[in-house]
């Protein structure tokens, strides 16, 4: 189990909760849960061939998992998974 | 169709306003927060680091961090993350193409033109999804009195 939070922009599709308790042991394992829950998530955080969209990034605690295993990042009861939209600009 | 209304009470925009000609001529950037509803309204707002590597006179980047921060703050104070705002020094306050490239849904996108160190307009945006252009908000300013 661990805890994901949900970026405001995209809680229109988990029925405006903040906070999801999913299932896995990596990353990848408890956003395929997330998306179970929340069908319409997917195709807002992963493309057609299932990878993390480029815009959006994804943080265990304070670590984006790029400088971690990516999507194989092991997750704990107690870790919390944040999705996070790229926020720039010109 | 009716305009979104984005209503913007004083405290909140002396904190935009008077970071955004502090950092001016770079870009300054930070998150605003409030209620959401048929009229939003931003009652508070903080800055945060552009982190952008390279032309900070033209571009803005947000860390990954400082989003997560945002969204707790939100949730800590029981307000509603309603948008980003930045500046465009010595620009006019008008989207650029940057700027609807990274736009995402449900957000407001305050801008604020700052020439010489000195705010000029504000203006505000939100994304439509569906034909991906941005449509204008109407801003109302709000004294709340103490
Ligand atoms: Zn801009």
């Amino acid at each position: 189990m661990s805890k994901v939070i949900i970026p405001t922009p995209l809680r229109k599709f988990t029925a405006q909760t903040a906070t999801v308790e999913t299932s896995g042991a990596t990353v990848a394992e408890a956003v395929q849960d997330l998306t179970d829950q929340y069908p319409d998530l997917r195709k807002h955080l992963l493309d057609d061939t299932g990878k993390v969209r480029s815009f959006i990034r994804i943080f265990v605690g304070d670590e984006d998992i790029l400088a971690l295993n990516r999507e194989e990042t092991v997750v704990e009861n107690d870790t919390v998974i944040s999705i996070v939209p790229a926020i720039a600009g010109g | 169709m009716n305009k979104h209304i984005l209503k913007i009470e004083e405290s909140a925009l002396i904190i935009m306003q008077k970071h955004l000609e502090n950092t001016w001529p770079d870009e300054g950037c930070g998150f605003f927060f409030g209620k959401d509803g048929a009229v939003r309204t931003v009652t508070a707002a903080y800055f945060v680091q552009n982190v952008k590597e390279g032309d900070k006179r033209r571009r803005f980047e947000i860390s990954g961090l400082d989003y997560i921060k945002a969204e707790q703050y939100a949730l800590e104070h029981q307000l509603d993350l309603l948008g980003v705002f930045h500046s465009h020094p010595n620009h006019p306050a008008l989207p650029s193409e940057h700027d609807l490239k990274q736009a995402v849904s449900f957000f407001s996108y305050i801008i604020v033109s700052v020439y010489d160190g000195l705010k000029k307009e504000l203006t505000s945006w939100r994304l439509n999804e569906e034909r991906k252009v941005f449509e204008q908000e109407q801003v109302v300013f709000v004294e709340v009195p103490i």
